[in-house]
């Protein structure tokens, strides 16, 4: 078949570019061009300046990058996020894919149990961590049942504990939405599958581990990437948990230090050279998750 | 395939062209000094200096038809100099923001984003003759002025008359000149069970907490020192470093919470005292009956010796202004004797003019309760107008809490090591 210039330049669907150009034109604006930016800005010595100001932005090679690298603060709050996603990860991952395989049983309350879990993850942080607050607090609830028990310093001004509280909060906060991601991987694993593992002689046990799990290993990948993502830029909870990464930096994730760099205190390229680091790990850990936990038996 | 990727980067090319494109030049300064016409101003969301705000508008505008105000509330954001940052970079700052931070003065100034009220004949005049010698504190490391000092509100220690009773303490003149007398205060209150802790500064680590703990004492303690003079630290002093023990025992004896604490403790009745200002008055009426006294120091000095932090809120006037004689103008009619009286009245904060008690007598008749904030308002103390300003209060603010807070590092070391990263800040430009 001859093709006419015209089939060349938007292919043998031209309405599929048409519908598709809105959304790279988006993609490109808020999140390429942004990145290529940073980019650049990491690289240069940079700040923002009103419109028309002259001033002199040089090269500076991988400056911004060694003042990054040799701060103890931004190391430490690597550190943290580690720490952070080596518990909310594999957490959210099994408490999510059991409770949402609880709540695709026949039980009472189903619709109730699934609109709870569902609650905090719409409710906004900063109306949720007044209660946290109360909660862990020296004299909160958590404290006055563990009674002896209870951590001195309290939970979140603990520097051993405050980065684990924080993630077992974020892990509670966004697990409804894990659980709605479970639920609808849950509906296709097909129920012959079950009734040919209870005929093997299979109990409820050996039913989840040898045909949930691996039949809802795509929606795995996909819970541990995003929740490894959103962990990774975790922000709200130190900013306002405890207060500004508190105890002496012990909760300090690295978007708060790109905050307080950046924007704060006027040095968006020191900002961007965390904020392209970030990026970095984050794509290497991603790269891991897929290759091991996406991996075909 | 190869010819369709070529296209879209064309079109996203455009689009992003598009985008970074925007701007224009700032214009003539010189002509804009003298332009006429409409302009717009921002000023605070407190609900009192919205009230005070909006009759001054009103009061321009009924006089000035040719070069109306427009004026509305600071758009919110997580502070007031992110969202003024954010629209330096855009633009579109208004011409006069009634809120300007002093601490954010050299950020805004590095970015291009401020006028030097020098720039008019009669601006550095106008400001000395306004506040007097406090005016100098608010010069840039230029020599010019950046800022007008508007208001302050002179830190000072509140305590709860009902609390300091349980404990049996003296309402009228409670035992708080001294760090001894202050401890031993703070410790009978807690031991009374009076309140559950006796001072309630906010533990957290953002970089402006200290100007709520560490500073006021610092500045009384060292008869009205800046963090950063001529360039070095002078917060590892032994001044300093005596400050700092002091708060470090406050919290060792658990005399104040290392917890953050949302709410307002001292109205909560959780602690029996606060480092606050008057502006703070308006929101203990009717549920705290307080006394206020200085911030104490180690020897105990008398209350016309004290110093303590300003925490003034200023007005500047942004490179975005296209109008700026009239914004000039309008500066100078906000911050006449009348207005500043219109604003005294109806925020109760302490215009940064010259003897504050002497220019409103009628309303310190009226309002004693105020008249010892206007007395401490002539021995203040602003954070130093320094390159890095931020960065500088962030390194002390996480040594401070380091140390002082969480007892991590003993705090004579922990300042020493600040000072050292402080000094090379404030050496750059």
């Amino acid at each position: 078949m001859r093709r006419g210039p015209l089939t060349k330049i938007l292919g043998e669907h031209p309405i599929g570019t048409v519908f598709v150009t809105p959304y790279v034109v988006f993609l490109a604006a808020v999140f390429a061009y942004p990145l290529g930016f940073a980019v650049y800005m990491s690289f240069h010595d940079y700040f923002f300046t009103a419109p028309g100001a002259v001033v002199d932005r040089p090269f500076v090679g991988f400056a911004n990058y060694v003042t990054v690298l040799t701060d103890p603060a931004v190391q430490r709050s690597f550190v943290n996020v580690l720490i952070f996603l080596v518990i909310n990860v594999p957490l959210t991952v099994v408490l999510s894919l059991g409770l949402a395989n609880a709540l695709n049983a026949a039980i009472r309350w189903r619709t109730f149990f699934r609109v709870s879990y569902y609650v905090p993850y719409v409710t906004a942080s900063v109306a949720v961590v007044g209660v946290w607050l109360f909660l862990f607090n020296s004299n909160g609830l958590v404290n006055s049942v563990l009674g002896p028990l209870a951590p001195d310093p309290s939970w979140l001004v603990n520097s051993h504990l405050a980065m684990p509280t924080v993630a077992v909060y974020v892990t509670w906060k966004q697990l409804g939405f894990f659980i709605l991601l479970y639920l609808a991987a849950l509906q296709n694993v097909s129920k012959d599958l079950y009734e040919a593992a209870s005929m093997d002689g299979a109990g409820r046990w050996k039913s989840f581990l040898n045909v949930t799990v691996p039949g809802v290993r795509p929606a795995t990948v996909l819970v541990v990437l995003v929740a490894t993502v959103t962990g990774a830029n975790l922000f709200t909870e130190p900013y306002l948990l405890t207060g500004g990464g508190g105890p002496d930096g012990a909760s300090a994730s690295p978007v708060l230090i790109m905050y307080q760099r950046g924007i704060e205190q006027g040095n968006p390229d020191i900002g961007s050279a965390i904020g392209v680091l970030l990026v970095i790990g984050v794509l290497i850990i991603a790269l891991l998750e897929r290759r091991f936990v996406g991996r075909e038996d | 395939m190869k010819v369709q990727a070529g296209l879209l980067a064309l079109v996203l090319a455009g689009s992003l062209a598009a985008c970074g494109g925007s701007g224009g030049g700032s214009g003539d300064a010189d002509a804009a000094a003298s332009a006429r016409g409409p302009i717009t101003i921002w000023y605070s969301n407190n609900a009192e200096e919205v009230a005070w705000g909006k009759q001054m508008v009103a009061a321009w505008n009924s006089a000035h038809a040719d070069q109306k105000v427009t004026a509305q509330e600071i758009p919110t954001g997580k502070s007031s100099e992110e969202v003024i940052g954010a629209a330096i970079t855009a633009g579109n700052a208004p011409c006069l923001i009634f809120n300007t931070s002093p601490a954010s003065v050299s950020q805004f100034q590095k970015q291009g984003g401020l006028v030097p009220l020098d720039d008019f004949a009669d601006g550095k005049s106008y400001i000395e003759d306004r506040s007097g010698d406090v005016a100098q504190q608010y010069k840039s490391s230029d020599g010019k002025y950046y800022q007008l000092p508007w208001k302050s509100n002179p830190v000072m220690i509140f305590y709860n008359k009902k609390a300091f009773a349980k404990a049996g303490i003296d309402t009228a003149k409670p035992p708080l000149a001294t760090y001894d007398e202050f401890l031993a205060t703070a410790r009978k209150v807690v031991a009374a069970k009076a309140a559950k802790v006796a001072i309630y500064p906010a533990p957290s680590n953002e970089f402006y907490q200290s100007w709520f703990d560490f500073y006021p004492l610092f500045a009384a303690e060292t008869g009205g020192k800046q963090l950063v003079e001529d360039g070095k630290s002078q917060f590892n002093s032994d001044e300093g470093k005596k400050v700092a023990q002091f708060w470090r025992t406050v919290y060792a004896d658990k005399l104040a919470s290392q917890e953050k604490y949302t709410g307002d403790a001292f109205v909560d009745g959780t602690s029996a005292m606060a480092v606050v200002g008057p502006w703070a008055v308006a929101t203990y009426k009717g549920k705290v009956d307080w006394g206020v006294v200085p911030v104490p120091t180690s020897s105990g000095k008398p209350a016309n010796e004290i110093h303590t932090f300003s925490d003034a809120k200023n007005v500047a006037m942004y490179s975005a202004c296209k109008n700026r004689g009239t914004a000039w103008d309008v500066l100078k009619f906000a911050t006449s004797q009348e207005q500043d009286g219109k604003f005294l009245t109806a925020t109760g904060q302490m215009p940064l003019r010259k003897d504050v008690a002497a220019a409103y007598p009628d309303y310190f008749a009226k309002n004693p309760d105020y008249k010892v904030f206007a007395d401490q308002a002539a021995r203040t103390v602003e954070v130093p107008n320094v390159p890095n300003s931020i960065e500088i209060w962030q390194t002390f603010r996480d040594a401070y809490s380091k140390s002082v807070i969480f007892g991590q590092e003993d705090p004579g070391a922990a300042l020493d090591g600040a000072a050292q990263k402080v000094d090379q800040l404030a050496k750059q430009s």
